[in-house]
């Protein structure tokens, strides 16, 4: 239980800035310096942030939102997601920039302090549910108090009253083909051990998010600042984990739910942390020429271990899970049942490098 | 597929030869509205592109009530009247809005947009109501143009509101939580003494879905097509 501590205490540290327009006192309030959850959401630090600010702003009535050199941030995106998402090199302290005022409400949806956060989550855990249980009625008959426990313990990192009570949903778990491997290996007997009874699905709910850089680019501080959400792509999609004699991998996962960008893969040598997948992956697209091999070999002396050349067009820079860049060989059920968020969605952050 | 053993979803491409399949029927009875028409999503690079990669859009809707007679009145028309007959009251139609505008009650249009989820398998519908200067509606504003009937049915489970990005979009829009859908689609089908083929069930799908929701804002679908 390592890896879900590690994501419930990851923060990004912020300093948030106040926006220039809401600015009445000379001199201006000095930033705030928080340190966010990266499960978290932004209006939830509103209680933190207000009191360094509150003394400053003009009359009215306050609605707290958040850019970051001028992208609005939508605040349902978990705070981490956000940041590996836009912060490719990452930035720390992230500066932020705070708004009381003037909400842009054809971009984002309104965000009525808590509660819209809370019901947010709560429709994204519903869809989660569904994707794994087939259903969510476990998810809408949670008692008033369990739904509120849990929410509570999301809100203040709390892993263990969160496992109590998102135990009761019955939200079952992938078989974890990594542990089920080490136990092979140390020669141990598999032991039915007393797991509860939970129905295995091979359903993991997944949100991806790509990030189109069109610019080359070697190191990523080089990365163009996103400046509109056209450029970011995401989408829900469950992933289902297919039992075969070998292990369902990351990268396997990624080829699912990016099909385009392996299309021609095989025809080159990846070399992934040292790992040779060359063999590893089957190929549907036997129609490129030789001239091409030749190319695409050329192109992938590349400096980053973990970018590499997939499809002749565009390639995968960077692939960013809970601030991690996770190696492609992983078991995903190790993934999935590490790396989620408390919302049970398992969110994958990928820049992809467009050839012009 | 048998029916009797179908879970009351769609796959992607079903989606899509249902949508066509009810945008066919609604033409050719509805004729009180325009037309649904298709609309490709914005391509997402690289992500893995799903057969429908579309839905149906159906905009500008007048849902001002003056008042309930009118109505009743409206919703009686596009009920039972025969072709020829929704053909001419159809400019009554028309002809009370103008009226509407005279006596100074401001218009509001409501935006439907049909969009397939990947998660619940079922269509969605996502919604947004603005004036016609283009002011857009909150909630509590649009809720008070609805039918009296649609505060029973949003008192339900399966039919609650929420505001969410149009998952094409990007944008706020409201829609209509699909999480009950598949089941009372499936007890919708099920129902059916004649039980029918998947290939029937298809053809209907998005029509029996759309008769259900559609209530929510008083858009009653014509009797005649349904059968």
């Amino acid at each position: 239980m390592e890896a879900p501590k590690f994501v419930w205490e990851g923060a990004i540290p912020l300093q948030i800035h106040l926006h220039e327009s809401q600015v009445t006192t000379l001199p201006p309030p000095p930033p705030a310096l928080i340190l966010a959850p990266r499960i978290g959401y932004l209006p939830l630090l509103a209680p933190l942030i207000k009191p360094y600010f509150s003394s400053t702003l003009p009359p009215g009535v306050d609605t707290i939102w958040f850019d970051y050199n001028g992208l609005p941030l939508k605040w349902y995106i978990p705070t981490g997601v956000l940041f590996d998402l836009l912060c490719p090199e990452p930035e720390r302290p992230w500066n932020i920039t705070v708004h009381f005022r003037g909400y842009p409400g054809s971009v984002l949806i309104p965000c009525e302090g808590e509660d819209s956060v809370k019901w947010s989550f709560i429709n994204s855990l519903k869809e989660a549910a569904y994707i794994m249980n087939g259903n969510c009625k476990n998810v809408m008959n949670m008692s008033q108090s369990d739904q509120l426990e849990l929410w509570h313990s999301v809100m203040n990192g709390n892993l263990e009253a969160y496992q109590r009570v998102s135990s009761k949903l019955k939200l079952a778990t992938v078989d974890d083909e990594y542990a089920s491997l080490c136990l092979q290996k140390s020669q141990q007997s598999v032991i039915e051990t007393d797991l509860p009874a939970q129905a295995k699905t091979g359903r993991v709910p997944v949100r991806l998010y790509v990030l189109s850089v069109s610019k080359d680019f070697d190191d990523l501080d080089e990365i163009p600042r996103v400046d509109s959400w056209e450029k970011i792509s995401y989408i829900n999609r469950p992933v289902e984990i297919r039992k075969e004699d070998k292990c369902f991998t990351l990268h396997d996962a990624l080829k699912i739910l990016l099909p385009e960008l392996f299309l021609d893969e095989s025809l080159m040598n990846v070399k992934l942390g040292g790992v040779d997948l060359e063999d590893a992956v089957r190929n549907s697209n036997e129609d490129v020429t030789s001239d091409k091999v030749v190319e695409d070999q050329g192109q992938n002396a590349c400096k980053r271990p973990e970018a590499c050349r997939i499809s002749s067009s565009a390639e995968i820079k960077l692939i960013r899970i809970q601030g991690i860049e996770p190696k492609l060989e992983i078991p995903f059920s190790w993934v999935a049942n590490n790396l989620l968020n408390p919302d049970y969605f398992l969110h994958v952050c990928v820049c992809v490098k467009v050839a012009q | 597929m048998d029916v009797l053993h179908w879970d009351g979803t769609l796959s992607a491409k079903d989606f899509r030869i249902g949508a066509f399949a009810f945008a066919q029927k609604w033409e050719s009875c509805n004729l009180a509205f325009p037309p649904w028409s298709w609309l490709p999503c914005p391509k997402h690079p690289w992500l893995a592109p799903p057969e429908e990669e579309g839905y149906l859009s159906l905009e500008k809707i007048c849902i001002s009530r003056p008042n309930e007679e009118e109505d009743i009145d409206q919703i009686s028309q596009i009920d039972t009247g025969e072709e020829e007959t929704c053909c001419s009251r159809n400019e009554d139609v028309l002809d009370d809005a103008t009226l509407v505008q005279s006596n100074h009650h401001e218009l509001h249009y409501c935006d439907f947009h049909i969009v397939y989820s990947s998660t619940f398998r079922v269509p969605v519908l996502y919604f947004r109501a603005y004036c016609s200067d283009g002011r857009p509606l909150p909630l509590d504003e649009i809720e008070k143009e609805l039918p009296a009937c649609a505060s029973k049915e949003l008192s339900k489970k399966w039919t609650f509101i929420t505001q969410e990005e149009h998952p094409c979009l990007k944008r706020p829009w409201y829609k209509l939580h699909p999480c009950g859908t598949a089941e009372w689609m499936k007890l919708l089908f099920l129902s059916d003494t004649a039980n029918p083929k998947f290939e029937v069930v298809l053809e209907l799908y998005l029509l029996s879905w759309f008769s259900v929701v559609g209530q929510v804002f008083g858009l009653r679908i014509s009797l005649k097509i349904s059968n």
